[in-house]
């Protein structure tokens, strides 16, 4: 073969490769394009906005304050003043983070305990199909639907407290304006919207476990609750960890059930961190410091994701 | 020895315990499902009284007279209409976009060899874990410039490139066998053929899948709507909804029965499509 010849079959080759690449863009383009502008730049720009100060208007009047907005929503000032006390006290970053973190940590473990009985009662029954239906049911229901339907239920003389009067307790608060029972309100909702969707995972989970182990169990005496202590449950570790990792990320981002049922409020019982960045952004239009704010929520999520990436393979290995 | 003893005890006994056990999971899910139907049986009874009735005590949950005119009311004090053309207007654009654009890029991604394919899709899968409320200002400040502030195409665009519909459907696309795509070639159908006549066909469950995830996610979608939708004409379902509930905050009946029609359609499309729903879930186990 004369070199002339390579030549033309690697030019060949580099034609061909070309082709495929650019018959390959074509495929990505329409997605990526929109992509590109919608989610990929501004996801870029997102730690920039916040070294900016912007209160709506022409985008020239961005204004560079580099760290300032960080101070302002750490207090900077008055946390070197008075001590770390004030931040989670005093200031509004503070208690957003507070009661984002009792939410999620009160949150997780109901909504998993109760996914978890659900599906151990719906596990190799006649009928299951019609009770999955039915608890997954509040998930695909519309937010607001739901959420004023609760709140209704939650109130003074509502349906709810009318039930704990029936059983002798002497109650009769509002909850969603009560500055305690406020967020167990929403505790409750999100604990019932949610359990069904987790439910499905724990079946589809359950029905993975090989028959032989459960048969072994039994065969050496077990009974159903050692059964469910020491095969069932260590099987289920890697659903565990996974569904708690989605969980406690999507518990950070909670907005939908605040922003209906009670607005952050009483006071600020009930500010999360994303009703935080609303309102500093929507409300009082200070762009960058919501900015800022949402940095803090993207660096915990983005920590809880490192550790589950990095602990994935301990848990999926036993 | 000891322990086949017990296995065969244990047979002995099983059919009676077995009967009682199971009936009383039936009694025990039977009582659950009421539980978690209760919210849904009170917003139907309420809608169908007089807004004094809806707390009235004792209360009683079925209504003396049923008052079907709270329905026909609705209609007359909001445009409910407007709201559920816009939803639907959005829901289903997104839907074909997002269905259309993510299957032909998944195609690419799972198929093809291209360069770059790595870092793109790593691209993609990267914005997933970022949060959208953690990006959502600079994009809002963008799109503000672009002047689709308070348009509907403004929630087209948001969610019609959505990354989790790449990764589902290239998820899906590499389950599906080289060999197929191979042979195609061979007989000399196009990359574009490969993708219309053997991809799609055979990835009905994950367009299904797809497809239901997108609908139930834009119908219900609430922030987005709330940031960007702004004049009466232009809401969707969900924050006309919250508009009316603001407005008449205290007739009781009447919100009640907005909100039931408001989770009608979607229910209807979950209920016609719910094994691809539930199981689509089960497998990618990804919240939308």
């Amino acid at each position: 073969m004369s070199q002339a010849e390579v030549r033309k079959g690697r030019y060949k080759m580099g034609r061909l490769e070309k082709k495929n690449t650019l018959i390959a863009y074509s495929f990505l383009a329409p997605n990526f394009i929109g992509f590109a502008v919608f989610t990929l730049i501004p996801v870029i720009c997102a730690v920039a906005l916040s070294l900016f100060e912007w209160g709506g208007g022409d985008i020239s009047r961005l204004k560079f304050v580099g760290l300032d907005n960080y101070a302002t929503i750490f207090a900077a000032k008055k946390v070197a003043e008075k001590g770390i006390g004030y931040f989670f006290g005093r200031a509004d970053l503070g208690i957003a983070l507070k009661n984002t973190a009792f939410y999620t940590v009160v949150t997780v473990p109901l909504t998993i305990v109760c996914a978890l009985a659900l599906a151990m009662l719906l596990n190799k029954i006649r009928g299951a199909v019609f009770f999955r239906t039915v608890f997954f049911f509040p998930y695909v229901s519309s937010m607001v639907a739901i959420c004023v339907c609760w709140s209704f239920m939650l109130m003074r003389n509502g349906p709810v407290n009318q039930f704990i009067m029936a059983l002798g307790i002497d109650f009769n608060k509002g909850w969603t304006a009560d500055s305690t029972m406020a967020i167990w309100s929403i505790i409750l909702v999100s604990v019932w919207r949610n359990m069904g969707y987790y439910m499905v995972l724990y079946l589809a989970a359950l029905q993975g476990i090989p028959r032989e182990l459960t048969e072994a169990a039994t065969v050496d005496g077990a009974n159903k609750w050692q059964q469910f202590l020491h095969v069932t449950l260590p099987q289920l570790k890697p659903t565990t960890f996974f569904v708690s990792v989605m969980m406690v990320i999507s518990c950070f981002k909670i907005y939908d059930v605040v922003a209906i049922m009670t607005e952050g409020g009483p006071g600020r019982a009930t500010k999360m961190l994303v009703t935080y960045i609303y309102d500093e952004a929507f409300v009082k239009n200070r762009y960058g410091q919501a900015s800022a704010i949402s940095m803090v929520l993207l660096v915990i999520v983005l920590a809880i994701t490192i550790i589950q990436f990095s602990s994935e393979k301990k848990f999926s290995n036993d | 020895m000891e322990t086949s003893v017990h296995g065969r005890e244990i047979r002995k006994d099983n059919p009676v315990l077995r009967r009682i056990l199971r009936v009383i999971i039936w009694i025990l899910l039977i009582a659950l499902a009421v539980f978690t139907l209760i919210p849904f049986f009170w917003m139907i009874s309420s809608s169908l009284k007089l807004d004094r009735e809806v707390f009235a005590f004792p209360m009683r949950w079925i209504p003396e007279t049923y008052h079907w005119e709270n329905y026909s009311l609705i209609w007359e004090r909001v445009p409910l209409l407007t709201y559920f053309k816009n939803t639907a207007f959005i829901a289903v654009m997104v839907t074909l976009l997002q269905t259309l654009t993510s299957s032909f890029a998944a195609y690419a991604f799972a198929k093809l060899n291209f360069r770059g394919r790595d870092v793109l899709f790593l691209c993609y899968i990267g914005t997933i874990a970022v949060p959208w409320q953690a990006y959502m200002l600079p994009q809002f400040i963008m799109m503000r410039s672009m002047g689709l502030y308070d348009t509907l195409w403004a929630m087209v665009v948001l969610q019609a490139f959505s990354a989790f519909g790449v990764f589902l459907m290239r998820q899906f696309y590499r389950s599906i066998p080289t060999e197929l795509c191979e042979a195609a070639r061979l007989d000399g159908l196009s990359e574009y053929g490969i993708w219309a006549r053997i991809m799609l066909p055979l990835s009905k469950a994950a367009i299904a899948t797809l497809v239901i995830f997108t609908f139930v996610n834009t119908w219900n979608d609430y922030m987005g709507p709330m940031i960007y939708l702004t004049r009466d004409m232009n809401k969707t379902i969900q924050v006309g909804l919250r508009r009316f509930i603001q407005q008449y905050s205290s007739d009781y009946h009447l919100i009640m029965a907005a909100s039931l029609c408001s989770l009608v359609p979607v229910s209807v499309v979950f209920l016609c499509l719910q094994r691809y729903f539930i199981e689509g879930i089960a497998t990618s186990g990804l919240k939308g």
